[in-house]
């Protein structure tokens, strides 16, 4: 977790690396009256910056930094530690793969082979195209459709090799079926 | 009395998340009857009804409330959804299929504890849960059930979900507060414990999703019918998963007091394995709380039980206390995962150490070292590079990890010890088959090749390779090399 290095490729900061929007800060300041303290709405704003820019950049916990008042390495600190958050950019869409118990028992090795080597990429790593980034996890909490994946927030279930090919050409691949709430989304430019 | 479903009754219902459907059956009754008691009354009732925590601990929730301060000012609420242990998911369907039942505890816990804030802390995987949940929200706030003065009982509260993001640690009662600090979810010693320091620095409780699903059932029914359910301590209906290749996978709700053989093979539970197949082994708690044997070994012959035995454990009734005679940690969540004769356990065991690797907090130093070394030692024994004495070396890690012993912060490495320790020893056999029926010279020539120094540093002679001293083994005399 926290000790592994997953993930942890950090971006030079130079002026191409984007900062938060002054609607996002605004969405991160409106969860300030839910919690007693700035630095427990760290959480909350960090997945409000990932959903604006799809990852953390260092300007980003800078801003976010300022915004809670508290140091930049705080927000570091915390950003390394969760495996949610990137510190590299993303695809357009993440597949997060389990490789649970159940999930390698009902044949996940197989599906996550082919779907790497259709992807031809490792973890943590981005299509050429731009299109898909790829992770696992460690149990997405839906063995009873093992083995299970995530596009972004769909959860596709019991897929087998023979059904990735469908499955990642159907446009629709991350849509839920159920009303969203935009709590913890970024606010959309118009 | 056939048993009626209650935690899992609007499973299948159509359009079961919303408040319309819930309230039709008698929902936020339970409530409604909650707020006119006082919170103490609430709270001894509560004990009366000795509901034990379905997070994995077992621990009455009546009693953990009377552990808060008397003269506390504020109080915090967290609900702990951050189910996070291979392979639960009973959270995930009760989230999925009734979420007003889970705000109702919510609400009846805030009110026994005197809470004017609550945190539902849900893991960050739970995308359609949390929609689910928060539009739930959003409709009870609309109908009065939080926020300012409640049905006019004059009491006002204010629940909020907070979205995780991906850590196993956070479902550590501390971890998750200090998760919700805005911190890496780094456990705390204990004590000072949640409920006298916890969230903020405030009195804290924190309790599960599962146990606060039970509340509004014990309000609205009455503490009688919750102790006409299960057994002797163990009371209520619990939510157990089955996982794996058995015939029907899923959640299924039954009394406390089921056996492991009727979850596997019952026709209303598992339905049996696929094709027929028998049973090599079964976690039945979660990970965490360790392994039984299955079917694949024969029945105990005077049908006393024996752990050291290569019996079948099968029989053992998945509650509370009787799961500790098979050297099983506890009841753990009640989620079993099947593990099918045909299955090689070296790949179960790499599997397992890599999860507690992966999620280990990195805090303490045996439980961050002891997780990792042990991945790196399964995987040399998946690669084919096992010696016998790895796995005494990996039992010896599990036996010096954790808090029995007194090395760690939270229990994390203690789970982490269990399921890799009872492996090990109760299907010790099958490694040491797999290993003897490796090339010989497999793991020595692996060592020199990742390691030549062990072999080719003058001093240690090759000594590195064969374990000398130590309490694991007998001293092996390795001739130098020529």
């Amino acid at each position: 977790m926290s000790w592994r290095t997953i993930d942890r490729r950090t971006v030079p900061l130079d002026d191409l690396d984007p900062g938060l929007s002054a609607a996002v800060k605004e969405k991160i300041r409106s969860f300030f009256p839910r919690y007693p303290t700035r630095r427990a709405v760290l959480l909350p704003a960090l997945h409000i910056a990932q959903d604006a820019l799809g990852y953390i950049s260092l300007r980003a916990m800078r801003e976010i930094a300022e915004l809670l008042e508290i140091p930049p390495s705080a927000v570091l600190d915390v950003v390394a530690f969760y495996t949610h958050f990137w510190t590299h950019p993303r695809g357009r869409k993440t597949i997060v793969l389990c490789r649970s118990l159940t999930c390698e028992l009902m044949g996940g090795g197989r599906v996550r082979e082919a779907l790497e080597q259709r992807l031809g990429i490792g973890e943590h790593e981005t299509t050429p195209d731009g299109q898909w980034s790829y992770m696992t996890e460690e149990c997405l909490a839906a063995c009873e459709h093992a083995p299970c994946l995530l596009i972004d927030e769909k959860l596709h279930k019991a897929v087998q090799v023979e059904d990735l090919d469908r499955i990642l050409v159907d446009a629709e691949n991350d849509r839920l079926d159920l009303p969203r709430s935009t709590l913890f989304d970024a606010p959309q430019e118009t | 009395m056939p048993f009626e479903r209650v935690l899992m009754r609007h499973v299948g219902v159509p359009n079961s998340t919303s408040l319309a459907v819930y309230k039709a059956d008698d929902g936020y009754a339970g409530a409604a009857r909650a707020l006119k008691m006082t919170p103490d009354d609430l709270v001894e009732f509560v004990k009366k009804a000795n509901l034990r925590g379905r997070g994995g601990a077992g621990f009455p929730a009546g009693v953990k409330w009377t552990f808060l301060p008397k003269d506390r000012t504020v109080t915090y609420l967290c609900v702990n959804a951050d189910e996070s242990e291979p392979p639960t998911f009973c959270n995930r369907v009760l989230i999925d299929s009734d979420p007003h039942m889970l705000l109702e505890g919510v609400l009846i816990a805030a009110y026994a504890t005197r809470t004017t804030v609550a945190y539902i802390y849900m893991r960050g995987e739970f995308c359609a849960q949390f929609h689910i949940l928060q539009r739930a929200l959003d409709e009870a706030y609309a109908a009065g059930y939080f926020g300012r003065n409640i049905l006019g009982s004059g009491y006002s509260l204010e629940c909020y979900i907070h979205r995780g993001a991906g850590a196993y640690v956070c479902g550590e009662e501390t971890g998750l507060i200090e998760s919700l600090e805005g911190k890496r979810g780094w456990p705390r010693i204990k004590p000072p414990f949640p409920a006298i320091e916890g969230l903020f620095r405030k009195p804290t409780v924190v309790n599960n999703v599962e146990t606060l699903a039970c509340l509004p059932h014990i309000l609205t029914r009455g503490v009688d019918w919750w102790l006409s359910i299960g057994t002797a301590n163990s009371k209520g209906p619990k939510m157990y998963c089955i996982s794996g290749p058995v015939n029907r996978p899923g959640c299924y709700e039954a009394p406390l007091g089921l056996s492991c053989r009727e979850l596997i093979y019952g026709a209303d539970f598992g339905g049996g394995m696929c094709d027929g197949k028998k049973v090599k082994a079964v976690f039945p708690g979660g990970l965490s709380m360790g392994a039984l044997r299955g079917d694949m070994f024969p029945k105990p012959p005077d049908g006393k039980v024996d752990p050291r035995q290569d019996h079948d454990e099968l029989d053992c009734i998945l509650d509370f206390d009787d799961v500790r005679k098979y050297d099983l940690l506890g009841l753990g969540t009640a989620a079993a995962v099947v593990i099918p004769e045909d299955a090689d356990l070296r790949d179960t065991l790499l599997n397992v150490t890599r999860f507690y690797s992966q999620e280990s907090c990195g805090q303490c130093t045996q439980c961050r070292e002891g997780t990792a070394w042990m991945q790196k030692i399964a995987e040399r024994i998946r690669a084919g590079a096992g010696r016998p004495v790895d796995l005494d070396i990996i039992v010896e890690a599990t036996r010096n990890m954790g808090m029995m012993p007194g090395l760690s912060i939270c229990g994390l490495p203690d789970g982490a010890a269990w399921p890799i320790r009872t492996l090990i020893q109760k299907f010790r056999r099958e490694f040491e088959q797999r290993i003897a029926a490796q090339a010989p010279g497999a793991a020595e020539s692996l060592i020199r090749r990742t390691n030549a120094a062990a072999y080719e540093l003058p001093v240690l002679h090759g000594r590195a390779v064969q374990p000398v001293g130590g309490t694991y083994a007998t001293p092996v005399d390795v001739a130098p090399p020529p």
